[in-house]
């Protein structure tokens, strides 16, 4: 108990320094007392601010929750908003906490770590008068060797067990030696304090100079992409990011293979793409899965999610054709996916070339990869054994002129209930196996061509990563260093024997909780004294 | 062999039970016992000169004091007075700790079985991870006790958790063998997950002479009303109060490696960022932010220990939250926060 006590860094020991010794007391006493409580106060504070985010949907996870909080809680929804209660760890309050802690963190390991290199350059202090008045302590054995030589010794055995050690002799005739051990201790808890920093600095600049896209990419040549704002579903720039920054490739999805167990859980995914790195370069092939992204110079690839995409051909009144391919989005882990497909340039008089608002076609309905022989409504598996397409057919005016973004994956309500858009298919459904043909009633046609696999993918890029790892790894390093390591000291005094040879005391002081010291007092003292010879 | 697994999990629960029964047979009827005496009283004699002032005495004869003040022999004058129910609680200790021996042996068929029928690491959703951690959580123990056999009584306590987390286990979060989603199939599925796993055993474990230290810091204080009395018969304060510590100071770092550095690194290849809120990730970090505020607070001398064993504590509880009420109640990205 008494070790911890002794905890302060600055020495118990003789070199004082020069100013006034209640300013150094007053400064001690402020870092022991002040910094730590506050440096307490504000981590608890962290951890309680914390919470909400878990509890509380928050926009950057998942903005359709946040909506749907909204919609549930008219009242309190917006309360919390101007609280900063969906976007917690961007919130001020939060940002003031980790600040506020940071700054203490600044103050109280600098000086620390200036005292810690003066530490590191001084010897260690002569012994204390009393050797006896140490929580370690072994009295004094008469030796036969003279003072000088178990001075020696003692200090040759402290230096094997990587003592720093130093000899002095007395003007009495007698010689101390002293000793200091763990200095790696605080080495190692400077080390990670300052590597939180770093950590937070990654965390900061990566905030600033990062950015990520989602892409729904399906398979095929004429399906690809390039790498700018404008061909991301959703897409976000750090605040020092101008959309020209970002690097320049091109992908499209060549395949797609997903593995399942025969419960349909899923096994293996893997997408097989080619890149094109520089404007005008070669195509090069590449494959990646799940936990293992496609690592670009600037950019990481991530697969996040598969379906299907449903090829339709629609030949009009006039005879002419149309191919779309949708993807439809899976709705359950068996992949019954719902999707709309739609038509507005059809229909098109090739006489007059106008088209005809309200000849649009459009079809809604759900894939199933495999049926479910006994007719329910869902698949029953994620892979195409049996697929089947259900669809129904509308015309009349889709809407999507009206200069709003509408959605691509279902149809435009309002059009339905305003008659605008009237269902033209049957009571139920139409049920159609890829290759098959639908006659609509004004004698169009529908063809299911088949499907194509498709991939969801976030491209993200997040320059400080390796800083952010990098801190972290030195941080762990110097936890382990800190929480292992024990600073103590040792000292020997060797006064001359009554007739010849000498006495050797011992004293032992561990300057942090060190419960194994005794026994490492014990080894030491009987290795620095020897098994000697002298007589008592 | 996922049945098999199923019955040596009852199987084990039970075991622990009865090892727990005999613990506390041992609490009540040994109160004379060697083990209690050993523990209890020397220690305090030592505190009391620590008290004192800084300076510890070592009689001359001896040049170095070797050993804790666990390891003492009993004074030899009750040794001879009340032999039979000295007996009978040593007893019931030594059958409770060879109870436990089985029941950790059970408890690792369970996980073993478990793994060789789902031929995969055996901690692959909510379920199989309690079963895991309760497994370290009792080879730490029995570490600590071949290592301390003066903590025995705290092996009441021990299985009391141990039940109580593998009880839940089994009625709230049972889950069928499966296969892994394919996002859990990576190496860092090993490495993140084995980790935290082994730190929170430890932290299980350090959390009961954390809690036996309050109490016992109660009863030495005077205080005789329920939970106080449990302090009679535990180790002294402060043997507690070091042990405590060093597990902490043990799990904190295998902790941050597990769930600060291992885990951001698989989602970083898996979900594209190492840090995303998730809520997982969130009470991970509330958990870590305590503990590190508890070797604050410990070294801070201003502080009370008893207050910074509160905060060890607190931190125990944030765990838990993040085991049971995070995968229960806040969906996340997180597979095992799918229950059963
Ligand atoms: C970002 C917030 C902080 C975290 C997460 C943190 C974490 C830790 C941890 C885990 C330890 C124990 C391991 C070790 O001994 O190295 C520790 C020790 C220590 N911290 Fe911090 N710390 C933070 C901020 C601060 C601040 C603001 C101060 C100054 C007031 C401070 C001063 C200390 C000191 C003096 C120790 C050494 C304790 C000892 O001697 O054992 N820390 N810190």
């Amino acid at each position: 108990m008494t070790a911890v006590e002794e905890r302060p860094a600055p020495a118990a020991a003789p070199p004082p320094r020069r100013p006034h010794r209640v300013w150094a007391l007053l400064r001690n006493s402020w870092r022991q007392l002040t910094s730590m409580r506050t440096a307490l106060v504000l981590l608890f504070l962290l951890a309680v601010a914390a919470i909400p985010g878990s509890v509380l949907p928050q926009r950057a996870l998942n903005a359709e929750k946040v909506v749907a909080y909204f919609r549930e809680h008219p009242d309190l929804a917006p309360v919390l908003n101007r609280l900063g209660g969906f976007e917690v760890y961007a919130s001020p309050w939060f940002a003031a906490i980790y600040l506020l802690l940071f700054t203490s963190l600044i103050g109280c390991v600098l000086p620390r770590l200036v005292d810690h290199f003066r530490a590191l350059r001084t010897v260690p202090p002569d012994a204390p008068r009393r050797l006896e008045r140490l929580p370690q302590f072994a009295a004094a054995r008469a030796r036969s060797a003279s003072p000088a030589d178990a001075a020696k010794a003692a200090a040759g055995a402290l230096r094997k067990r990587r003592f720093r050690t130093v000899v002095r002799e007395r003007e009495d005739g007698t010689w101390t030696v002293s000793a200091e051990k763990g200095y790696l201790k605080e080495t190692g808890n400077l080390l990670f304090h300052f590597a939180l920093l770093a950590v937070l600095i990654g965390v900061g600049f990566g905030h600033w100079y990062g950015w990520h896209g989602n892409r729904l990419l399906v398979q095929g040549t004429d399906q690809g992409f390039c790498n700018s704002v404008t061909q991301y579903d959703e897409s976000s720039l750090g605040p020092r990011l101008d959309a020209a920054d970002l690097p320049f490739f091109c992908l499209r999805l060549t395949g797609f293979e997903a593995a399942f167990q025969p419960t349909g859980q899923p096994k293996t995914f893997e997408a097989t793409v080619d890149v094109q790195e520089k404007q005008d370069g070669a195509w090069r092939p590449a494959r990646f899965t799940v936990n293992d992204p496609l690592r670009l110079p600037h950019a990481n690839v991530h697969l996040l999610g598969h379906g299907y995409a449903v090829a339709l051909r629609y030949t009009d009144r006039y005879g002419d054709q149309q191919t779309k391919v949708v993807p439809f989005l899976p709705r359950d882990g068996m992949f019954t996916s719902e999707g709309v497909v739609q038509f507005p340039d059809v229909n098109i008089d090739p006489r007059t070339n106008k088209r005809d608002e309200n000849l649009q076609v459009g079809f809604e309905g759900v894939y199933l990869p495999t049926v479910d022989p006994k007719g329910g409504p869902t698949s029953v598996f994620p892979a195409e054994n049996d697929p089947v397409l259900f669809l129904t057919a509308y015309r009349g005016n889709l809407g999507v002129d009206a200069g709003l973004p509408g959605s691509v994956y279902a149809l435009d309500r309002s059009q339905i209930v305003s008659g605008a858009l009237k269902q033209v298919s049957g009571e139920r459904p139409e049920r159609l196996k890829p290759g098959a043909s639908w006659k609509l009633d004004d004698g169009t046609r529908l063809e299911f061509l088949g499907t194509r696999p498709f991939a969801t993918l976030s491209v993200r890029s997040d320059p400080t990563q390796p800083l952010v790892l990098g801190g972290a790894v030195l941080g762990l390093l110097g936890l382990m260093l800190s929480l292992a390591g024990h600073r103590r000291r040792l000292w020997f005094r060797i006064s001359p024997g009554e007739r010849s040879g000498s006495l050797v005391e011992a004293g032992g002081l561990p300057r942090t909780d060190y419960p194994g010291f005794d026994e490492e007092f014990g080894q030491v003292v009987g290795a620095a004294r020897g098994s000697d010879e002298g007589t008592p | 062999m996922a049945e098999l697994s199923d019955q040596l999990m009852a199987v084990t629960v039970l075991a622990y039970l009865a090892a727990m029964v005999c613990y506390a047979a041992e609490y009540a009827f040994g109160d004379r016992s060697h083990i209690g005496r050993a523990a209890t009283r020397p220690v305090r004699q030592l505190v009391g000169a620590g008290v004192g002032g800084p300076v510890v005495k070592v009689p001359p004869a001896a040049d170095v004091v070797t050993g804790g003040p666990a390891d003492e022999v009993p004074p030899p004058d009750d040794a001879v007075e009340q032999p039979p129910r000295r007996d009978r609680g040593v007893l019931f200790g030594r059958i409770a700790v060879g109870l436990t021996w089985l029941s950790f042996a059970l408890h690792l068929s369970t996980v073993v079985t478990r793994g060789l029928a789902a031929h995969r690491m055996p901690w692959g959703n909510m379920y199989e991870f309690i079963l895991a951690v309760t497994l370290v959580g009792a080879a730490v123990w029995l570490g600590v006790l071949t290592r301390k056999p003066a903590v025995r009584h705290l092996g009441l306590f021990v299985a009391l958790a141990l039940v109580v987390l593998l009880g839940a286990a089994g009625l709230i979060a049972y889950t069928p063998v499966g296969p892994l989603v394919p996002a859990l199939n990576s190496a860092w599925y090993i490495v993140h997950v084995s980790t935290i796993i082994v730190s929170s055993g430890i932290f299980l474990v350090g959390a009961v002479p954390a809690a036996m230290f309050l109490i016992r810091g109660g009863y030495d204080a005077g205080k005789r009303s329920f939970p106080y009395t449990l302090g009679a018969r535990v180790p002294a304060a402060t043997a507690l109060e070091r042990l405590t510590f060093r597990m902490h100071a043990f799990a904190f770092p295998l902790f941050t490696f597990g769930a600060l550095i291992a885990g951001p690194l698989w989602a970083e290849a898996s979900w594209g960022r190492y840090w995303g809120w998730d809520p997982k990730e969130v009470w991970a970090f509330i958990s870590w932010v305590v503990y590190a505020a508890y070797l604050h607070a410990r070294a801070t001398p201003s502080v009370k220990r008893s207050t910074a064993t509160w905060i060890a504590l607190l931190g125990f509880a944030t765990m838990l939250m993040n085991l049971f009420g995070v995968n229960l109640f806040f969906a996340g990205l997180h597979s095992y926060a799918n229950a059963g």
